[in-house]
């Protein structure tokens, strides 16, 4: 093997490839029964962090960066004058078995730039997949991308090799992608998202009459769009995500933030800061309508487009409805409990198992972590200590903010809101 | 009333023992200490705990209809913290004589609970932090040094994914591994460190350390940089063992 090759191409390919955000490793079930290599039946794991704090899971690159399309948020782009690589489907698979046995990764995620044709490039995506499964018995975890405009049948197979696939919707507006990608129909990334939710829901349907169907999709699918690129409110990209998780039964959307590349006059200029923190508030309200039963026009709707930069989406909906607290941790329901800002999830379950056997103190909660400084404000227990005053959210809200260290604080100005 | 230190032999089995000779002899006030850590006084009755794997099992058996919990004592003590015998003595009798496993306003209760996450935590990592060197035999070698004893929580894990090739985890700072042979999993006592096993690798072992470097510095976004996060996922205590930290 020409080492020195390999390595130049990694570097090209890899770099190519990071913009994509998505890492999860997880949601598989498939288990290493006939003693070959790898097991994707548990958890995800996370093998490294970059230096900008994301997780390193999959070895992530592109077959190759060449492309015939001009989307202008795209780093591989025809017209950008940058080094082309391209691997031989051999050389990934050499490269995916010997980092995967030595515990770097989890497995695969590959993508691509598309040369010749949709289908033609979609075939050696799944020709690498195939070789992995079928001649390495490998049963780590394998990400691929589907390319848009892709035929049906080759949607079809790529599902029985693949854990996860995945599209990019990039553009959250069918507008704005006519603004960056002239070239590109949207119907051309709805059509595999498609194929791949009634093929899944075949499978499922399937597996109950013949067990041995052959699994497609295990781990089901996914997609990204940019924040920050076009001029976007968070409405829109929520109702969106939220479009795509019911209507493609997608297990994950992922936000990233739009890191300038180009110089291009539809765009955000090079050395604009990339929106971390809006991000961030779109993971977490995200996160939200997930795991905490939250409705997404709760979160956004006309009267309020677009996120607190200052504090998280509970907290802000939290005092926009300051009418349903304070709630009563030891008889609140489950639902309601984990409305109060600053209890997450596990300690809302927490909760719910101690207060079987007594009456829960500001003692026990603080023992139980759930963050003090701001869910004091929402809600009593079993102590006569609480907030008696009325005190207005404004009021709430400049309290938090000066009892609390905010790793963003240096994004936002306080100063300027308190004379307001 | 008088109190008690049964000192233990330092096994699971051992404390297990001891949990049942309170039992047994309804002690209370009761320390369990282990044997390298036991300093005699004035104050206590004093009595060595003789390992005893019918008694242990009792113990054991009783803690059934509380998995989890259960669960939770087991990875307590793999945790080696000064006063574990403490907690787990006094959360096991508030749980078998309440049945409350998950009263966490019981403070033993849920500093067992708290552990068992940190464990647990430590346990992940490992999985994750574990870096394998191909040696010139093909054997797939690795050394860590966990914060807590988790080497045998781990075993199940690698032996699933890795069927097909031999490996050895070493945990230095224990002095002790796992080797696994295609077959079993073996628990052995070598003596393992960075330059021994830097003399037995494989020729092609240095350009796979390289392309994963290479990969690290790759994929990595220049403008988003953010060492605080990064530290906080990649603490520096585990960079002697990571090789795009620490390449060949």
């Amino acid at each position: 093997m020409n080492f020195e090759r390999i390595r130049e191409k990694l570097n090209i390919l890899a770099d190519a490839a990071k913009y994509d955000v998505s890492c999860s490793s997880s949601g598989s079930k498939r288990k290493n029964t006939s003693k070959g290599l790898g097991d994707s039946s548990g958890m995800g794991i996370c093998h490294s962090y970059t230096e900008d704090g994301r997780c390193i899971s999959l070895l992530k690159i592109l077959l190759t960066n060449h492309c015939i399309f001009d989307c202008a948020y795209c780093v591989s782009r025809k017209s950008n004058d940058i080094k082309r690589a391209g691997f031989k489907i051999q050389e990934v698979v050499d490269l995916t078995i010997n980092f995967y046995r030595r515990n770097y990764i989890e497995g695969l995620f590959l993508s691509s730039g598309i040369f010749s044709s949709p289908d033609y490039t979609m075939e050696r995506l799944i020709a690498v997949a195939k070789k992995l499964r079928l001649e390495e018995s490998f049963n780590g975890y394998i990400h691929l991308k589907s390319i848009p405009g892709c035929s049906d049948e080759l949607m079809r197979e790529a599902g029985l090799y693949a854990d996860r696939l995945s599209i990019n919707i990039e553009i959250p507006t069918v507008s704005g992608l006519k603004l960056l990608a002239p070239e590109k129909d949207h119907k051309d990334f709805i059509k595999p998202m498609e194929k791949v939710k009634n093929e899944i829901i075949q499978y499922q349907a399937d597996k109950k009459l013949i067990k041995n169907t052959p699994v497609y999709a295990p781990a089901g699918q996914s997609t990204q769009m940019i924040v920050g690129a076009t001029g976007e409110s968070d409405k829109d990209i929520m109702y969106s995500a939220v479009h795509y998780y019911s209507t493609y039964k997608m297990k994950r959307v992922y936000y990233s933030g739009y890191v300038p590349v180009l110089q291009d006059e539809r765009l955000p200029a090079l050395g604009t800061e990339v929106p971390m923190l809006r991000e961030n508030r779109l993971y977490q309200t995200d996160w939200l309508l997930r795991f905490y039963g939250f409705d997404v026009r709760e979160i956004l709707n006309n009267q309020h487009p677009n996120l607190d930069v200052d504090i998280d989406p509970k907290l802000s909906w939290a005092l926009r409805n300051m009418h349903l607290f304070p709630v009563d941790v030891n008889k609140a329901d489950k639902r309601m409990l984990a409305r109060i800002p600053g209890l997450g999830m596990h300690s809302v379950s927490k909760i719910l198992n101690a207060r079987k056997y007594r009456k829960l103190n500001w003692e026990n909660l603080k023992a139980i972590g759930i963050a003090m400084n701001r869910a004091k404000y929402f809600m009593v227990c079993d102590s006569n200590q609480w907030e008696r005053k009325d005190l207005e959210p404004s009021q709430i809200k400049s309290m938090i903010l000066q009892s609390s260290q905010s790793k963003y604080q240096k994004m936002y100005n306080n100063q300027l809101r308190l004379f307001n | 009333m008088t109190a008690y230190k049964l000192k233990y032999d330092g096994t699971f089995e051992g404390l297990l023992t001891a949990i049942f000779t309170v039992y047994d002899e309804r002690l209370s006030s009761v320390t369990i200490i282990e044997e390298r850590f036991f300093e005699a006084d004035f104050f206590s009755e004093v009595a060595t705990i003789f390992t005893d794997e019918n008694k242990a099992s009792r113990v054991w058996e009783g803690l059934k209809q509380f998995q989890q919990f259960r669960t939770s004592v087991y990875r307590t003590f793999l945790s080696e913290l000064p006063d574990k015998e403490v907690y787990i003595l006094d959360a096991v009798q508030y749980v078998l004589k309440t049945k409350n496993d998950k009263d966490y306003g019981h403070p033993s209760v849920l500093k067992l609970s708290q552990i068992t996450k940190q464990i647990g935590r430590e346990k992940h990592r490992m999985e994750a932090f574990v870096r394998f060197k191909r040696t010139k035999d093909d054997i797939y070698a690795a050394i860590i040094e966990p914060d807590f004893n988790v080497l045998p929580l781990i075993v199940k894990h690698f032996k699933n994914r890795y069927a097909d090739q031999q490996f050895i985890i070493y945990d230095r700072m224990r002095s002790y591994g796992i080797f696994y042979d295609l077959k079993a999993i073996q628990f052995i006592a070598l003596d393992l460190d960075d330059a021994v096993l830097k003399d037995a690798l494989h020729e092609e072992e240095v350009q796979y350390d390289k392309m994963w470097q290479d990969y690290f510095i790759a994929t990595g976004i220049k403008s988003r940089i953010n060492k605080k996060l990064h530290l906080r996922h990649v603490p520096k205590r585990y960079w002697k063992y990571l090789n795009e930290k620490n390449p060949l």
